[in-house]
């Protein structure tokens, strides 16, 4: 597995933490799904802040703070210092928000404050669309990793558009490459895994299930299925049948 | 003085970013802003609060 930014995730999956029917129910799907990151956010502290982020640390996961909901460069640079502040991390997953409806990432503004945070020592992880010369501006910035979009935010569409998610993963073969939301079954996440991507980042899927601890479960089954199956070097599709029965030594019987 | 705290009117006897924070009640660990610039933690003591200053308390949430 590659690492991220000089660290060596212990599994693909990275999971958020919002949405879930309760506190204990977040930690039972957490510990559940063995996932390594937890995506976490900061927000006006009401009281309620410092008894989840002692649950995060006694998981015992890598922390991933990220932006959400920031819709300009400057709202997104000083967000990503609290964080920096608050979680004593790096890392900062970088969202920048320019579309009300479908949530798609400003990639503009998303470049340039990549550029802004890359500069000030931050090791940032861009919510991207699948844009290849998005792709290119954003190592021009400074990122490492890159984190395409597999569908619009909680959508649970899936890979929406797997062509061009496939050329990512050809044209970027030594990038770190985290499918970042869409998904919403365990086959989406399997699929990003056997197309070779590197992790999975999901919430809504498993937090709004119906039950979120299976649910967590079952996604990281299939992260970890999809990762082998890309390992084993799947065949290719064809069109025609091919006999996976040996024909020769077939006895004659009619 | 008369600020905005977290988005609400208020009026605080504080003088300083540090003092509002006592004099508020905030003592776990949150990230503040004034008027939408980042104030570090080290510097809360040293930061003077004027009237109608915007201030921003954060801490850690659930996230995405």
């Amino acid at each position: 597995m590659k690492t991220f930014y000089g660290t060596k995730l212990p599994n693909p999956l990275m999971l958020g933490t919002a949405q879930y029917p309760s506190p204990a129910m977040l930690e039972k799907a957490f510990r559940e799904s063995r996932a390594g990151v937890a995506t976490v956010s900061l927000r006006r502290e009401s009281g309620a802040g410092q008894t989840f982020w002692q649950m995060i640390r006694d998981l015992g996961v890598l922390v991933l703070p990220n932006t959400a909901g920031c819709h300009t460069v400057k709202e997104a640079v000083t967000t990503a210092h609290m964080a920096r502040e608050v979680f004593d991390t790096k890392w900062i997953k970088l969202e920048l928000i320019g579309h009300t409806d479908s949530l798609q990432p400003d990639v503009f503004q998303l470049v340039e404050a990549a550029r802004i945070l890359t500069d000030d020592g931050f090791q940032v992880f861009p919510y991207t669309t699948d844009d290849l010369v998005v792709a290119e501006r954003l190592f021009g910035a400074g990122c490492e990793v890159l984190m395409p979009w597999g569908a619009p935010i909680g959508s649970g569409r899936g890979l929406n558009n797997e062509y061009a998610l496939r050329a990512m993963r050809a044209e970027f073969a030594d990038v770190p490459l985290v499918i970042d939301a869409g998904i919403g079954l365990p086959s989406h996440a399997a699929h990003a895994m056997e197309l070779g991507y590197d992790a999975v980042l999901l919430n809504t899927a498993v937090a709004r299930a119906g039950d979120p601890v299976a649910m967590a479960r079952a996604m990281m089954l299939a992260i970890e299925a999809g990762q082998l199956a890309h390992e084993a070097d799947p065949i290719e599709a064809r069109d025609m049948a091919e006999p996976s029965t040996p024909v020769i030594g077939k006895a004659f019987l009619s | 003085m008369k600020i905005v705290l977290n988005g609400e009117p208020r009026e605080v006897r504080a003088e300083t970013l540090s003092d509002l924070l006592l004099e508020c009640g905030f003592t776990g660990r949150v990230a503040t802003a004034v008027n939408e610039d980042f104030v570090p933690s080290t510097l809360r003591v040293a930061h003077k609060l004027t009237d109608g200053d915007r201030v921003e308390v954060v801490a850690p949430m659930q996230g995405g």
